[in-house]
């Protein structure tokens, strides 16, 4: 099937041609390239990034927003994002153990995804994906990340909103002034609020809020509680994420954040398109050399990149 | 770009021994292949839905309830509706070899693999009868 039968196919509601096409950019190369260039006009999703430390109840929260998007009648797509086993390249994908109850519903679509080995707590092709979900009609679009600690910040530049998902009782105050995930944030979850600690946790976030001085762009990231197995707090979280897709779009900040994302994914797009030309019996040889330490590696960039031009 | 061979591991029916089909997505896992596991009592439609979404190529079905003559057939008309034919599917469990005859030879079952069944035996059974080219 053509590119074009195929986005067709999947902007009419097709849901195999859009679980076809996935995998297609997950594989990449040249079918991927023309797929998203095709799709690419059409995705206009609000896409929502949620992340945290394992175990802090991503999932459960993500099936609890779904849930309360729906209520509201807006169909909603998610792409949750699991890591590969950097021995075997296998992974086990458990996110929809905790989606069930979202199954059924035909303005539901979830995508597991491996991680590929990709560091940053996404795939390489998550927001290709994220990309054809929206251009298939989802005007929401939830992405979860891998179990995420402190860097794994990769979800602040393909999602419009970030949501952090903390718990109660990890780690001390210093914890919530280092740099990394916290700041990422434009909604902070304080989840599984039925433990000790709830209020002292929501205390520090806010506290390390104030200290940060005038709020970026004018938004305060809102604090809110939730417990996302029985839903509590889910229609707050998505009152806050509708404010802020309201803040993204009365100020200028959809359009600096829209800047640099396209950087970055011109930046991506270079660097696969260049990595696919060099790769060849010379990027072999010089694995070799560089190996051996008979050469070092920029000087073989610079061997390639000037054998490239020419 | 390699193609990952991708597998739906799911546990139709009502009976909650899921040690095995953990055991079989750990294999599969193992040998590189990526595993969606859905949990515990799934429906038919549930687990076509799946599948559909997640754009696999296997689908293992592990069923100790005795209820494969009913829930495995459904399962592959399911499949058949939505034009699915190329994914294969297989079965593990406590299935008596009268019924797993049938469910290869009149459901398009392509293999049942009784206690017993070593995990290297599934993965190679997988990896030689998946479809990866497909239309």
């Amino acid at each position: 099937m053509s590119e074009h039968d195929l986005v067709a196919r999947l902007r009419n509601g097709d849901r195999r041609a859009l679980a076809r096409a996935i995998s297609l950019v997950e594989q990449g190369g040249p079918a991927a390239r023309a797929l998203l260039a095709l799709a690419y006009p059409y995705a206009q999703a609000h896409r929502v990034g949620i992340t945290g430390p394992p175990g802090a109840g991503k999932s459960t929260l993500v099936t609890a927003l779904a849930q309360e998007w729906r209520k509201r009648g807006v169909p909603v797509g998610i792409v949750a994002v699991d890591p590969s086993s950097p021995f075997s390249g296998g992974a086990v994908l458990g996110d929809r153990i905790r989606m069930q109850v979202l199954s059924g519903d035909p303005g539901v679509f979830i995508r597991s995804m491996a991680n590929r080995g990709r560091m940053g707590g996404l795939a390489r092709a998550t927001a290709d994906a994220v990309t054809l979900i929206a251009a298939a009609g989802f005007p929401v679009v939830l992405i979860e990340t891998v179990g995420a600690g402190q860097d794994e910040v990769d979800i602040a530049q393909a999602a419009d909103t970030t949501i952090v998902v903390e718990v109660p009782g990890m780690g001390d105050d210093v914890q919530s002034i280092k740099a990394g995930m916290l700041e990422i944030a434009d909604v902070f979850v304080v989840n599984k609020a039925d433990r000790p600690g709830v209020d002292q946790m929501v205390r520090q976030l806010r506290t390390m809020l104030q200290l940060g001085g005038a709020p970026m762009q004018g938004w305060v990231p809102p604090v809110l509680t939730a417990i996302a197995t029985t839903g509590e707090g889910c229609a707050q979280i998505v009152d806050a994420v509708e404010q802020h897709r309201q803040h993204l779009t009365t100020t200028d900040t959809q359009i600096r954040r829209a800047l640099v994302a396209a950087e970055r994914e011109l930046s991506a797009a270079v660097q696969e398109l260049i990595l696919e030309r060099l790769r060849g019996p010379r990027w072999e040889a010089y694995i070799n050399e560089i190996a051996a330490r008979r050469r070092d590696p920029y000087a073989a960039a610079m061997a390639l990149l000037d054998g490239c031009e020419g | 770009m390699e193609r990952k061979i991708r597998v739906l591991v799911a546990k139709p029916g009502l009976d909650g021994h899921d040690r095995g089909a953990k055991v079989i997505a750990r294999a599969l896992r193992d040998a590189g292949m990526e595993v969606i596991y859905t949990g515990l009592q799934q429906t038919p439609q549930m687990i076509v839905e799946a599948a559909l979404q997640e754009d696999v190529d296997v689908i293992g079905l592990s069923i100790l309830s005795g209820a494969h003559m009913t829930l495995l057939p459904k399962v592959m008309q399911l499949l058949r509706e939505h034009g699915m034919t190329d994914v294969l599917v297989v079965a593990g469990g406590i299935i008596s070899d009268e019924d797993a005859e049938i469910l290869k030879r009149e459901h398009g079952i392509a293999e049942v693999f009784g206690p017993g069944s070593s995990t290297q035996a599934i993965v190679e059974f997988i990896r030689s009868n998946v479809q990866l080219a497909r239309g």
